[in-house]
């Protein structure tokens, strides 16, 4: 059987990708960024798993307002790096697990979940960016990501986004679903995105230190307490943007009930506009 | 009965919810349209002819035009819709972001690098009107 080894947690920011991309990682600007991942891309060589779970969100590249599903979850055999309108990051092509996406998707759904399927679609900085951050840049005789990976998108831009309580319990729903399939796969789940920032109206360049420390110290203690904080105070406390940590909760509830091993914890402001937050849980 | 919305309570802040979507919709539909590098060429050549095209508002229009974020969004822009128009004029999210607080760029990038806007005094709208 498949079984969930361990959970990554990870902000997004699409300046990381810019700077991944144009060699500025050694830059005093982002120095102690990348630092703070330099751990994390051991770990994963070494804990390479057989399949990522990525929980992320689109930036209005592959949803417009045309429909705007809660929930979706990528069923192709390959993800293209979307053009967001600076052109394509030069990363590689992101390989996908149909077989085992459209189990997950049959499983979910069963269990009352309204995922939108989706067969065909481009990845924004929402997916690549953790992956950059994680895996470095991938060189050049080997130009691959690590292991195949599921994009699960979920809408954070128009609101109501789902609750903290149903990202939870629908992580739990994944969990299941995983430990279903017929194969020993090692499956890893990260979730992305936040944390505090607001890119909008007078209050943009909001950070809240404090919040997002607590934020993690219950993510990794007190996650089903954590699941019940509702939106207003994400948006008030973290910024508008900083909602997206919802998707956090998607990732942690995946993990096993007993609790987890900390593996690595970062946290550094800024990267642009946003605090960029980490951990590392491995199931024990 | 009305629906609660305890998030228009927070200063400098305005959430995208389905009202805003709904007021949006062609505005932020023409900014996707900015992701093709044709579309990006033909506003560049003629705004106003390219705006023309899209049924929004007059309002909209002249927002766009004048650059003025806030105003977009006050008429229903998301901001990631927006920074497709941002990408096309070559600036980065924080220069974006930054035009609308009312800092300059440098001022912006300033108070980003000590460690953001703080919370204290930024919860609730009561708390900027004493201002
Ligand atoms: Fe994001």
């Amino acid at each position: 059987m498949a079984r969930i080894t361990a959970s990554v947690y990870s902000s997004h920011v699409p300046a990381i990708g810019v700077a991944v991309d144009q060699g500025k990682t050694g830059e005093p600007y982002w120095q102690k960024m990348f630092a703070g991942f330099e751990f994390s891309k051991q770990w994963l060589k070494e804990n390479t798993p057989d399949v990522i779970f990525l929980v992320y969100n689109d930036h209005a590249t592959a949803f417009s307002l045309e429909i705007i599903p809660t929930f979706a979850i990528g069923c192709a055999a390959e993800f293209k790096p979307a053009d967001e309108g600076w052109g394509p990051r030069p990363v590689p092509v992101v390989q996908g697990h149909p077989e085992l996406a459209a189990h997950i998707a049959q499983s979910v759904i069963m269990d009352d979940f309204d995922l939108t399927i989706v067969n065909k679609m481009d990845v924004d900085h929402g997916l690549t960016v953790p992956l950059s951050l994680m895996c470095g840049q991938p060189s050049v005789d080997n130009f691959a990501w690590p292991c195949p990976v599921i994009p699960f998108a979920v809408n954070v831009v128009q609101y109501p986004v789902p609750s903290g309580r149903r990202c939870f319990n629908l992580g739990r729903a994944i969990r299941k679903a995983v430990e279903s399939y017929d194969a020993p796969l090692k499956v890893q789940i990260w979730g992305t995105g936040g944390m505090s920032h607001q890119l909008q109206g007078p209050r943009a360049g909001l950070i809240n230190r404090t919040w997002d420390n607590a934020f993690l110290d219950r993510l990794v203690a007190d996650p089903a307490g954590l699941a019940q904080v509702p939106h207003i105070d994400y948006v008030r406390e973290a910024g508008s943007e900083g909602i997206e940590l919802v998707m956090w909760l998607i990732a942690r509830g995946a993990m096993s009930d007993a609790p987890p091993k900390v593996v690595h914890r970062f946290y550094h402001v800024p990267a642009s506009n946003t605090a960029v937050g980490h951990l590392i849980l491995e199931n024990q | 009965m009305a629906l609660e919305k305890p998030y228009q309570d927070v200063p400098g802040t305005t959430i995208f919810d389905a009202e805003q979507s709904r007021k949006g919709y062609h505005l932020n539909q023409f900014c996707v349209s900015l992701m093709k590098p044709e579309n990006r060429a033909r506003f560049k050549a003629n705004e106003r002819a390219y705006l023309d095209e899209w049924p929004m508002s007059e309002e909209q229009k002249l927002a766009v035009m004048a650059r003025d974020l806030n105003r977009c969004i006050a008429l229903g822009g998301n901001i990631y819709f927006l920074a497709r128009i941002g990408a096309t004029d070559g600036k980065s999210f924080q220069q974006m972001a930054g035009s609308m607080t009312g800092l300059s760029e440098e001022a912006y990038r300033d108070m980003m690098v000590s460690g953001g806007r703080p919370i204290e005094g930024n919860r609730y709208t009561h708390e900027w009107e004493k201002k």
